[in-house]
């Protein structure tokens, strides 16, 4: 689509950010009849990468999917843990409840739910950003838009910050709540190619190699995987960057250490609980930009497609009643925090345990698992699994249980 | 004085932006501007993965 300096676009629905989640709200909208645009401020949706991509498929059939397209991800068998003296727990798809992991092709990924979204109707304008939003008697109207040095204007009745991290949309909208350093995760990641591991699992390290986070390693084919890590940021001192702890980590690990890079990937994520609003009137987040990523692991891929769809069936819904007015918007806020909501509490609370344990915490954790024959993962069976070996590591956690 | 940009190292990642608690750091699709609305707190100093901004002397930990 080309526009002229000062046009004026009309649309239901103009959604910024072309990623997993804002791509999914436009194609509900979409299906349901809505007219809709998405801006996507780089020239490439999906690149460059910025996640370390693995990700667990439940979410599927929620998204009306039969299949995922093979050449955007690779099917894993499960996951292993390592504790920080080297003892691995191995857990098989079985046991996380036949939810099967893989790890994402994320640039294909992200073209193929925008293509899903035109599929239905959707408009897309690449290297095109939102600048600012029109706002009308404080009741957000669209958004100013910059597509190769023209500015232009969207009028719309709904729009939809999809904007990740670094949300300009919410701060714009004045629904932005501060993060606190405890509640950021700095990352660094290297795609490394010629290492050696298992191929067919996903790989976490966890302890002092990366602290307040943990190390992962997800494969891309035999010898090639994405191997990152997180750091809490409140932990970061002194000199030392999370590039620095992951060189320190590979150069550690003999499998890994003769690996070369071909992608390199920095960035931040909220690790946060959910915040008080996540909506104005005409105007709603979804994704990364609504802190929906899971505090306990960091991934925030399959909450923002599930909390996508929500997104964009409720759009439909105001436009048919033809209003966007703080009442309705209440609509959405109770239907994504209904989905998600509970869990994300659960395992911000998790996390604020986890993120205290030493490694001898870990080493005792990862060995009495190990041990047992473990029938599903859930936080109670690993309190109880880890309660037979070290019941003093349990204490504090018994009311989970 | 606001954060100095080391353009060799910076990565467009965004970390810095989304860390900013008055929103004075943007991301463009080439470059990062730092506005006149920075209040010098180190934050985004602090949080860089790869260290890529300085803000001199030591006073946020991390030079």
């Amino acid at each position: 689509m080309d526009v002229d300096e000062g046009d004026v676009l009309k649309y239901d629905v103009v959604v910024i950010g072309g990623g997993p989640a804002g791509s999914v709200a436009a194609r509900f909208a979409a299906k349901g009849g809505a007219d809709v645009l998405v801006l996507e401020k780089r020239q490439e949706i999906g690149s460059p990468i910025r996640c370390a991509e693995g990700v667990s498929l439940s979410w599927l059939e929620e998204l009306e999917l039969e299949d995922i397209d093979s050449s955007t991800s690779r099917v894993m068998k499960g996951a292993i843990l390592y504790s920080p003296a080297g003892h691995e727990l191995k857990i098989t798809e079985k046991l996380a409840g036949d939810e099967v992991g893989v790890v994402l092709e994320r640039d294909h990924f992200d073209k193929d739910m925008a293509r899903l979204a035109v599929k239905e109707g959707a408009d897309y304008m690449v290297k095109t950003s939102a600048v600012g939003l029109i706002k009308e008697d404080g009741i957000v109207k669209g958004v100013e838009a910059k597509n190769f040095g023209k500015r232009f204007e969207v009028r719309a009745e709904l729009v939809i910050g999809a904007d990740g991290y670094e949300s300009q949309v919410g701060r714009w909208a004045g629904i932005y709540e501060s993060l606190k350093p405890k509640d950021v995760m700095t990352c660094f990641q290297y795609r490394l190619t010629g290492i050696d591991m298992d191929p067919d699992y996903t790989h976490f390290y966890m302890g002092s190699d990366a602290p307040g986070g943990y190390v992962w390693v997800f494969p891309k084919n035999e010898d090639t995987a994405n191997v990152g890590l997180g750091i809490q940021f409140s932990r970061l001192n002194g000199s030392k960057t999370p590039k620095d702890y992951l060189d320190e980590f590979i150069e550690s690990h003999e499998d890994y250490k003769d690996g070369e890079p071909v992608d390199m990937v920095a960035g931040a994520v909220a690790v946060s609980h959910p915040p008080e609003k996540v909506t104005a009137p005409g105007i709603l987040l979804v994704g990364d930009a609504s802190r929906i990523v899971d505090p306990m692991t960091g991934g925030g891929i399959v909450n923002g497609l599930k909390q996508g769809k929500i997104a964009g069936e409720f759009a439909v819904e105001a436009l048919n009643e033809g209003r966007f007015d703080e009442e309705i918007m209440q609509r959405y806020e109770e239907r994504w925090r209904d989905k998600l909501a509970d869990k994300l509490w659960r395992n911000y609370m998790a996390k604020e345990t986890a993120m205290q344990l030493d490694d001898e915490t870990f080493d005792k954790i990862i060995d009495a698992l190990s041990e047992i024959d473990l029938e599903t993962v859930t936080i109670g069976a690993i309190l109880e699994g880890v309660k037979k070996k070290y019941p003093e590591l349990v204490e504090e956690f018994e009311d989970m249980i | 004085m606001k954060p100095e940009l080391d353009d060799d190292k910076c990565m467009r990642c965004g970390a810095c932006v989304g860390s900013c608690p008055v929103n004075a750091i943007f991301l463009k699709e080439f470059t990062l501007d730092i506005n006149d609305d920075c209040t010098e707190c180190g934050m985004c100093v602090k949080i860089c993965p790869i260290h890529a901004l300085d803000i001199g002397g030591d006073q946020n930990g991390r030079r």
